[in-house]
């Protein structure tokens, strides 16, 4: 087998580097290209999710066996906690792929900010979630005769899925560390996303029943600070969590 | 190419690594040798810079690490047990991911070139878990390469490949530690490394316990240098 010679770059490596948000930006849409790619193919994590979230619907669908009226005051509390174990289930298939074969290391090894690779792994969540969530919703407006399509509802799950997303990737990328990964992540995760969780289940049903925006706004604006301080703290701490 | 003075590593209450000191010249090729547990794969885990030192001085291309991590990735290319590949893309692909993550010029062209090196091109556009371990560990040493290193670190390659595999994967180990690159492996096999590398240290109770360039042996039985260093540590 004839190899072609590998000409070593004489270049410092400090010099060999782009502008530093270039390479950031470049990172980042390789983690997201690269998820979403193997998604494509392997289609695990999502089928798995969706599944699951059907599930939880069919499961509160024939426990509750509700009136209208009293569906449509549980419908956003159901809706959230479809997300949340739907989700919680996708962030920890997501960052085992990461770990199982040590591509974690391949990731970490990479001469970019680590918060790059946070980045890029809550927008392939996010994109993950929000697949699921838009499937989700038309399914369980049949099963449980409640129209779902409000541009304010669908904002507010928007934000809610930031925040939970935000958080859990954190957690994830800390719990994945762990033998117990499976069982750890939950237990982290629903104490500390809990504000998120409630501030989008009090907006939704803001929504869903028809209240004053004065009313859903407070909820609104905790979601939006949330989600900021969630961003900011991974942000912060993400190097810290994935360094042995 | 490579100082460190004084290293320590410390798991809870256990030091792995006591006080080590390491220099390796610019193109040199030394093989850390030593038994399980001597702490090889926690050291070339700190050089990596995938682990904080406890203690003491680390330094490569003339960067320090933990502080000037991002710089000294820019000259690394590292291989271990794992092939660090995601088996639902293809070679291409996974070779396109990691040269994004090091912004390499001329990107489509160095896969070209890197695939032809490993004799990976005619299987470019398979998935990776359909490759076998020898083929995921040359592709491994492809990714490895791709934005042409100066300092290449192997941690024991040869774990769980047959021996064609093996000696396929010497012959690309020589193609590519042949091109001025500095190069440190870990190895427990004394027979898999006695060919390949310029000196051999022996990593033994956390520090560097004898070291011997090729020429400085003389004909003389690695085994019995290893085997006094051993007993010399002990």
């Amino acid at each position: 087998m004839s190899r072609p010679p590998l000409a070593r770059t004489a270049v410092p490596p400090a010099e060999q580097t782009r502008p530093a948000a270039g390479s950031y930006l470049r990172a980042i849409g390789a983690i997201l290209w690269k998820d979403l790619a193997a998604e494509f193919r392997s289609r695990e994590l999502l089928s798995g999710m969706l599944v699951f979230a059907l599930l939880v619907i069919l499961v509160f669908n024939f426990a509750l066996e509700l009136d209208f009226s009293a569906r449509q005051a549980v419908t956003s509390g159901v809706l959230w906690v479809t997300f949340a174990f739907a989700g919680t289930l996708g962030l920890n298939r997501s960052m085992a792929v990461e770990k199982d074969r040590s591509c974690l290391d391949g990731l970490l090894l990479a001469p970019v900010d680590r918060s790059a690779i946070y980045f890029g792994k809550a927008l392939s969540n996010l994109a993950f979630m929000l697949v699921v969530e838009a499937i989700v919703l038309p399914v369980y407006s049949v099963l449980y005769g409640t129209s779902l399509f409000n541009a304010g509802l669908i904002g507010v799950i928007l934000l809610g899925s930031v925040g939970y997303v935000a958080v859990g990737t954190l957690l994830a990328a800390m719990a994945v560390q762990a033998r117990t990964r499976d069982v750890l992540l939950p237990i982290l995760l629903f104490p500390v996303v809990l504000p998120v969780l409630v501030s989008a289940v009090k907006a939704s049903s803001g929504f869903l029943q028809g209240a004053a925006m004065g009313d859903i706004l407070p909820w609104i604006n905790l979601l939006i600070v949330y989600d900021v301080i969630f961003i900011a703290v991974a942000f912060m701490v993400f190097d810290f969590v994935v360094e042995e | 190419m490579i100082q460190v003075r004084k290293l320590v590593k410390r798991f809870g209450m256990k030091a792995v690594l006591r006080g080590l000191d390491f220099e390796v010249a610019e193109g040199e090729f030394v093989a850390l040798i030593g038994p399980n547990g001597a702490g090889k794969t926690t050291f070339l885990r700190i050089l990596a810079s995938l682990s904080r030192p406890s203690l003491g001085e680390v330094t490569i291309a003339g960067y320090r690490l933990p502080a000037e991590a991002a710089a000294v990735r820019h000259s690394l290319g590292v291989v271990s047990h794992q092939p660090l590949l995601y088996g639902d893309l293809t070679a291409e692909e996974n070779l396109r991911f990691y040269g994004r993550l090091y912004s390499v010029d001329g990107l489509e062209r160095r896969i070209d070139t890197v695939l032809e090196t490993v004799g990976l091109a005619a299987r470019r556009r398979d998935l990776v878990r359909t490759f076998s371990r020898g083929m995921q560990q040359r592709l491994a040493i492809g990714r490895a390469i791709l934005h042409d290193p100066g300092v290449l670190l192997f941690d024991e390659p040869h774990t769980g490949l047959d021996q064609d595999a093996c000696d396929m994967l010497d012959g690309l180990l020589r193609t590519v530690s042949g091109q001025g690159r500095t190069v440190v492996m870990t190895s427990h096999d004394l027979a898999r490394v006695e060919d390949l590398a310029s000196r051999f240290d022996v990593l033994a109770r956390g520090v560097i316990a004898a070291s011997a360039p090729r020429a400085a042996l003389q004909g003389a039985n690695l085994l019995d240098f290893y085997r006094r260093a051993l007993t010399e540590a002990a």
